[in-house]
């Protein structure tokens, strides 16, 4: 057994042993700690671990873009906002819905074992013959070839998000 | 079936991204503040992406379809974490508050 750890492939396993557990982990503090900014930081370490995931997703380009993106930007402008909209009470303080934890534990529960029985039980097909290697070269001639309507559209989409939030956060500042 | 070998199946994946899913949605009924729900909802859509990759490795015959289609889940949730937030902060400002029961008003 110990033979076997020190392989490659036994220490690719345990990397991704730790890749998952981080990602569950991550994202059961997230939705369960008290405080936000504790909860931000789960989402943080959660989202490390997807792109972990990704990582073995033989696909790195797609995990750099994830820590950048999501880890860096979304973590961290989340963030600024839970500075900036410190809530006073706490996060469950009131018990209007004392059901609603019960009701969603069942519903996110049922949700995740249905798509997990599906998922198992499914024969997936495998494809004939794969055109590419989905490598990094190939994502950007895609881009800039069959996707480029698409590109310019997102980057257009991303303008409008940026011209509203500069125009939301504005607005009754005197 | 080894321990190990488990990140060269597709089932773990699926599983993974379900597990994302669920615990995404289970925080979005149980959180009371907007920014919580904002978390959850950043949860479901990694999850959703990462069925998209593992789809896209382990049975598309274009491994760059789902890749692209990842990345431009990536910039719609930058787009909408971006909103979100500054309806937070401007909800903030006139409530003083960000928890979900407190908006209440129908004209403000």
């Amino acid at each position: 057994m110990n033979q076997e750890l020190l392989t490659q492939q036994g220490l690719g396993g345990l990397v991704f042993l730790a890749v998952c557990a981080a990602t569950v982990f991550g994202a059961l503090i997230a939705v369960n700690s008290k405080s936000l900014i504790r909860a931000v930081s789960g989402l943080c370490l959660s989202l490390i671990g997807v792109a972990g995931l990704y990582y073995f997703l033989n696909s790195p380009f797609l995990a750099a873009m994830e820590m950048l993106i999501y880890v860096g930007a979304v973590g961290v402008s989340i963030a600024f906002a839970v500075m900036l909209a410190e809530p006073k009470q706490e996060d469950r303080a009131d018990g209007a819905f004392g059901l609603g934890p019960f009701f969603g534990f069942i519903a996110g529960g049922l949700l995740c074992w249905g798509m997990i029985v599906v998922g198992m039980r499914t024969d997936w097909m495998k494809a004939a013959v794969k055109v590419n290697d989905g490598s990094m070269l190939a994502v950007g001639k895609a881009l800039l070839t069959s996707y480029s309507m698409v590109f310019e559209l997102i980057s257009v989409v991303l303008l409008i998000a940026i011209i509203g939030a500069l125009a939301l956060g504005r607005r009754g500042r005197n | 079936m080894d321990i190990l070998s488990l990140s060269s199946q597709l089932n773990t994946y699926l599983i993974m991204g379900a597990f994302l899913f669920g615990i995404g949605f289970y925080g979005l009924i149980n959180r009371r503040s907007l920014i919580g729900m904002l978390i959850s909802a950043e949860l479901i859509m990694s999850g959703a992406s990462l069925n998209f990759m593992a789809f896209n490795h382990f049975l598309a015959p274009d491994p760059v379809v789902g890749q692209i289609f990842t990345l431009f889940i990536m910039g719609i949730a930058a787009a909408e974490a971006a909103i979100a937030l500054s309806i937070i902060i401007a909800v903030y400002r006139n409530y003083k508050s960000i928890a979900a029961d407190d908006l209440n008003d129908l004209k403000g």
